[in-house]
């Protein structure tokens, strides 16, 4: 069984239909990377899988772990395991990163009948995690991504992603905005993560970031499809002659 | 943190329209007639032992009321109160003269153990968990006062405060035995000929806390007042007159709560506080008076009038409250700025929900030179409520250097309530400096996504962001009191979010 | 706010009133309309006289108290004869705007000779208030231009506008050149009413600049001006007014305005002359996705007393509004800025924001400003600021050391200042009226 599975997903945002019958397959321990011009629709089946509200899915499905992912609340989602890495971390002014985690962390161990993490087990847990990703303690103790630099927030979402250890990463354009330094670290911490039961997506605009995470399988996204599929060869084609050859297929 | 599950755990437990303060205890009490006259000031003022000048003043005072009428510029809509229909006085029947905390009647002893207010000189007040790292509640010492309607019935660590020269005692008892203390300083910073309920409150005060900190005394414990109503158709009306002499220091917490019933009860208080040269008073407040019910029945009207003198040189007010209850709420903490380089601070947490009113804010005279005042307000409206913030700050003529800077944030949850926001800034002075900054939103639809995409419930991501949006005021009162107040807040706002 | 109880002044009130109903019956035989339109004036004077002249404990009015800054309501101004239609020429020119349309008001009256009625273009439609209220075919039109409110100073307008412009512009229609309204005031120790009108129907464009002037020798004028202002679908208003009024003269100028869907309207307000000003704007964004700009600048000195009053009210989804104040006062002038913001609980989206800023130069100065925010809608996005505060001094001393005047550095630090309210004026014709009126008052100053 795969753990991804969406057939003929076809999606909507204020009557204008953005996904056009999009199938896409994952299997536990794979690395997919979703490459598109902007507009394709990248984003939008990233927000649709985790349950973003705004959207209205006007026919196909998606099933998680076999379930129907559609009929969840993405709390639940998150829950069963499903993780999104967003383009854009919102900032919560007064909370701190470490509550935030806690807090975020409890609820999925609740909502999955196991017991919460004791306060130092938990301190500790985060700590360690938060070193490999060079993340310094005061980040923690500050406000969730408040006045973080663009690279620091997405090391606080890889931080997240390492937490709560989940079954099926998709990272948006988890590449953008970084120095090289930077999409090392975050490519480190990725990789750190890859295991035969993770499934890790990757959207991302250039073959930049798949040196350093290199994907099993790559997707071509067009006009709110699946427009090509292959392997890692793919990605390096597109870098070398652009997406304008897809534009005709979709 | 725990905040967030205690808090929709919290919320799970309490009921829609459950108050957990709002149980009646069943005691004998000596009520004064109802209504108001000259006989009922009279019969008070007897009833308390009091000195002719205390008399004389109160009746001046209720000549002064007499002349006057209720304010309407506040947002707030009430029908018209009787005042005729009120009880002025009601005090628990002493089954005989009290001398130790023991012979007080176990029902209000009862009372208070259910507020989680410790009478016995055991200082852990209910669910208070220590910090991470901070220090363990039950070695900190907190002296406590407690008003039941309209007497103190017990004071705490009266002799441990006497060794240090502190007074804190009921206001009652400080005119009997201080009786210069209190005339030099009653009425100074509230004076009989202000405001309507100041007025009415000067005629017909009953009891309150008093305290003087003498000059250069650092105030060894926390000093708490906890009011309660209890009495039906009676008001509330204490007078608490604080005095920090030179160079001295003192914190003092207060706390509200009354039980759940149909009608309106008027609460009219009246606080004055006077700060010497260097002296500091830290003011908080936790109120929770009943709000009243989900239809708008009943509650608590909360007419209170505060205000401290910052009489003397480097010397310093701060102001900081939680309001959560009353079906009403009309009260402007406020800072006289007087001495040279004194300095106003107030701290607000204010919630509404169900039909909750609330018309506060604060006042900020700056008199002095290089005086400055702080505010930092936090409003949050749910449900069908009304939460208004009415702020002034001004500075006069000689006021020179005087600064002040003011933001004022509300957070809306719901579509049917309102969030308002009225600052008056007045500039006499071309070397004042005034910053005044407000804004009004709700919580965005991204912050909750991305909560709940990380597993939070929708409740629990509401939860985490209101805790963020006011722990900037939260992190300014005493360590007991916050987590107090955080959870009266979750449990305020049941039910709001989604 | 204010506790404490005001002296209630019975007499100088009853004081007040008798002189404004003796005004208003001494006023009848000069009050255009008939029937209709007379009862309409009747009922407006008795509303006023319910509450008379505005005073501190009126909320609306806190820092205007026209009891104390007006007293009581001046005889109304004689129709001007030649000599004052002479004395005003001269203001006229002094105040014209270049390339624009003159349409003229002499002490409340239409000066036909003094405009440029003929060069007004197609689909584009200029009346006198008088020609409205006398005619029966404007019946609809009429009641319109005299719509009122609970406010005071309004109801008293209704009752005594003696004439006013009523201009509409037809659908899809652009004004080819601004308009230009000049009021002018020769009269002395008496007062005036005018009551104008401006329709710009749905995807119409115009720019209109407004200005209030004294011709020579004019003292202790009242003037009272209300323009209602409803700008249509899709339409865009350019706004622009100047008081500049006699020294001792007091100006109450009212408008009440309502702006369509996809309307833009920019508003700019400004207050350089007069003893007691008053700008009171109430404006409706009435339509989904309207677009309001107001700025404005008080300059002031002496005595001078300039209130600017905003009424924003959001009323549909989707508005914008942006409100940027700036005050100077030097002397012993008072500044006031009242700027509140209304998001109605249909007024989803709204996203508003307002400042104001005052640069107080002298210790006599004061300025009082009271920004507020009235929500009713969750999903909003609104704030204000405010600040108050004297030139920078670390400012003025490196300008010095660069080998400025004092005179010169301040005035370097006031334009900064002030230009950032100037720059929201979308048009720029009108951006450099705007900064030539400003020029006045700094060669005044001196």
């Amino acid at each position: 069984m795969p753990l991804l599975e969406i057939r003929n997903l076809h999606v909507c945002v204020e009557g204008r239909e953005i996904l056009h019958g999009l199938d896409l397959t994952v299997n536990a321990g794979k690395v997919h990377a979703i490459m598109g011009p902007n507009g394709s629709g990248k984003s939008t089946l990233s927000h649709v899988i985790t349950g973003k509200p705004g959207y209205q899915i006007t026919a196909g499905r998606i099933l998680f772990k076999g379930e129907d992912l559609l009929a969840m609340g993405p709390d639940q989602r998150a829950a069963k395991g499903l993780f999104l890495a967003f383009q854009y971390p919102v900032e919560i002014p007064g909370v701190t990163t470490m509550n935030f985690l806690r807090t975020a962390l409890n609820a999925q161990r609740k909502a999955r009948g196991q017991s919460g993490y004791s306060t130092p087990h938990f301190l500790k847990k985060a700590r360690t995690v938060a070193k490999q990703l060079n993340i310094p303690q005061s980040m923690l103790k500050r406000g969730v991504n408040v006045g973080f630099s663009g690279g620091e927030k997405k090391r606080n979402e890889i931080l997240q992603m390492a937490l709560f250890e989940p079954d099926l990463c998709i990272l948006d354009e988890i590449d953008s905005g970084l120095d090289i330094d930077a999409l090392r670290i975050v490519a480190d911490g990725i990789n750190a993560m890859r295991s035969p039961d993770r499934s890790i997506i990757m959207i991302t605009h250039y073959q930049r970031l798949l040196n350093y995470v290199v994907p099993d399988v790559v997707h071509v996204m067009s006009r709110g499809r699946v427009v090509k599929s292959g392997d890692k060869q793919l990605a390096l084609e597109l870098e070398a002659s652009g997406y304008a050859q897809f534009e005709d297929a979709a | 943190m725990v905040a967030a599950r205690e808090t929709v755990e919290c919320v799970a437990r309490t009921g829609v329209d459950q108050y957990r303060y709002g149980f009646e205890t069943l005691i004998e009490s000596d009520k004064a007639p109802k209504g108001l006259s000259e006989d009922t000031v009279r019969f008070i003022s007897a009833k308390k032992s009091e000195p002719g000048w205390m008399l004389e003043w109160r009746l001046q005072a209720y000549r002064c009321w007499l002349t006057m009428t209720e304010p309407t510029w506040a947002r707030v809509h009430y029908p018209n109160i009787d005042y005729q229909d009120i009880y002025y006085y009601a005090a628990p029947k002493p089954k005989k003269p009290l001398s130790s905390i023991d012979e007080i009647d176990p029902e209000i002893l009862k009372t208070y153990e259910k507020l989680g207010i410790p009478l016995r000189e055991v200082a852990i007040l209910e669910g208070v968990e220590p910090a991470p790292g901070g220090e363990p509640s039950a070695n900190r010492k907190i002296a406590i006062d407690a008003v039941f309607d309209s007497v103190s019935v017990a004071t705490t660590f009266k002799a441990e405060l006497k060794k240090a020269g502190v007074i804190f005692m009921p206001i009652s008892e400080a005119i009997r035995e201080y009786p210069d203390l209190v005339q030099k300083y009653l009425g100074t910073v509230v004076p009989i000929s202000d405001n309507f309920f100041a007025r009415l409150n000067s005629a017909v005060f009953s009891d309150g806390s008093f305290v003087y900190v003498p000059p250069g005394v650092r105030c060894p414990m926390e000093l708490s007042t906890y009011f309660r109503i209890n009495e039906r158709n009676t008001g509330q009306f204490e007078r608490t007159l604080i005095i920090a002499d030179k160079g001295s220091h003192v914190s003092y917490l207060e706390g509200c709560t009354a039980p759940q019933r149909d009608e309106n009860q008027l609460h009219a208080a009246v606080v004055e506080l006077v700060a010497l040269d260097d002296a500091e008073i830290k003011y908080s407040t936790v109120q929770n008076w009943y709000p009243g019910n989900s239809e708008g029945k009943g509650g608590i009207y909360n007419f209170v009038t505060k205000r401290g003198d910052c009489r003397g040189k480097h010397s310093k007010i701060s102001w900081t409250q939680v309001e959560t209850g009353s079906a009403i709420t009309w009260k402007y903490p406020s800072c006289i700025l007087r001495g040279d380089n004194s300095r106003g601070e107030f701290y607000s947490i204010a919630i509404s929900n169900g039909f909750q009113q609330v018309d506060s804010g604060t006042k900020m005279f700056h008199l002095g030179k290089n005086t400055s005042s702080r505010v930092i307000s936090k409003g949050i409206a749910a449900g069908k409520s009304r939460n208004t913030y009415r702020g002034l700050v001004s500075a006069n003529r000689n006021a020179a250097g005087a600064r002040n800077h003011t933001i004022c944030d509300s957070l809306l949850i719901g579509d049917k309530c309102g969030a308002h926001t009225v600052p008056y800034v007045e500039a006499k002075n071309s070397s004042a400096t005034f910053e005044h900054e407000a804004t009004t939103s709700k919580i965005s639809e991204d912050v909750l996504f991305y909560c709940i995409q990380r597993g939070m419930s929708q409740e629990e991501a509401v939860s985490l962001v209101v805790n963020g949006f006011i722990k900037e005021v939260l992190q300014k009162l005493p360590m007991e009191f916050a987590v107090e107040a955080q959870k009266l807040i979750s449990i305020s706002l049941e039910g709001s979010a989604g | 706010m204010d506790l404490v109880l005001a002296k209630a002044m019975p007499e100088d009130k009853a004081n007040a009133e008798r002189a404004a109903s003796n005004v208003f019956a001494a006023a009848q035989g000069r009050l255009p309309g008939a029937g209709r339109i007379a009862a309409i004036r009747a009922r407006a004077f008795e509303a006023y006289e319910r509450v008379g002249l505005p005073h501190r404990r009126v909320e609306e009015w806190k820092y205007t108290d026209l009891r104390v800054l007006m007293r009581d309501v001046l005889r109304l101004a004689e129709r001007p004869d030649a000599s004052a239609l002479k004395r005003a020429q001269a203001a006229v020119d002094q105040a014209a705007f270049e390339g624009a349309i003159k349409l003229v008001l002499v002490d409340g009256m239409f000066a036909p000779n003094l405009s440029d009625v003929a060069k007004i273009g197609k689909g584009i439609d200029v009346q006198t208030l008088r020609e409205v209220l006398e005619s029966s075919a404007s019946d609809a039109l009429a009641g319109l231009v005299l719509s009122t409110t609970t406010d005071a100073m309004i109801s008293l307008n209704t009752a005594m506008a003696t004439d006013g412009v009523v201009v509409t512009i037809a659908e899809g229609k652009a004004l080819r050149r601004p308009l230009h309204v000049i009021h002018v005031s020769t009269t002395s120790s008496a007062s005036h009413f005018t009551r104008s009108y401006l329709h710009l129907g749905d995807g119409a464009h115009g720019t209109v600049v407004e200005s209030f002037v004294s011709a020579e020798s004019a003292c202790g004028y009242q003037a009272n001006n209300v323009m209602i202002v409803l700008v249509g679908n899709q339409a865009g208003l350019s706004h622009l007014r100047v008081k500049a009024d006699a020294a001792d003269a007091v100006n109450i100028s009212s408008e009440i305005i309502a702006v369509g869907s996809k309307a833009k309207l920019n508003l700019f307000d400004m207050i350089r002359g007069g003893a007691v000003s008053r700008y009171q704007d109430f404006i409706t964004l009435a339509g989904e996705g309207a677009e309001l700009c107001v700025n404005g600048v008080n300059l002031l000195m002496e005595k001078q007393h300039a209130d600017t009053t905003l009424v924003v009210d959001h009323a549909a989804p989707h508005c914008v509004s942006r409100q940027n104040f700036r005050a100077v006062v030097d002397g012993a002038g008072r500044s006031v800025f009242q700027g509140r913001i209304i998001a109605r609980p249909d007024a989803q989206k709204s996203d508003a924001k307002l400042t104001m800023r005052a640069l107080l130069l002298s210790d006599q100065a004061e300025a009082d400003n009271k920004p507020e925010l009235e929500i009713f809608a969750d999903d909003v996005k609104c704030g204000h600021g405010a600040t108050s505060g004297g030139l920078d001094e670390s400012l003025l001393f490196y300008l010095g050391a660069r080998g400025l005047s004092e005179n010169d550095a301040q005035a370097l630090l006031i334009r900064a200042f002030l230009g950032e309210a100037i720059e929201g004026i979308a048009n720029e014709n009108l951006r450099d009226f705007a900064t030539s009126q400003t020029e006045r008052w700094f060669k005044a100053r001196r």
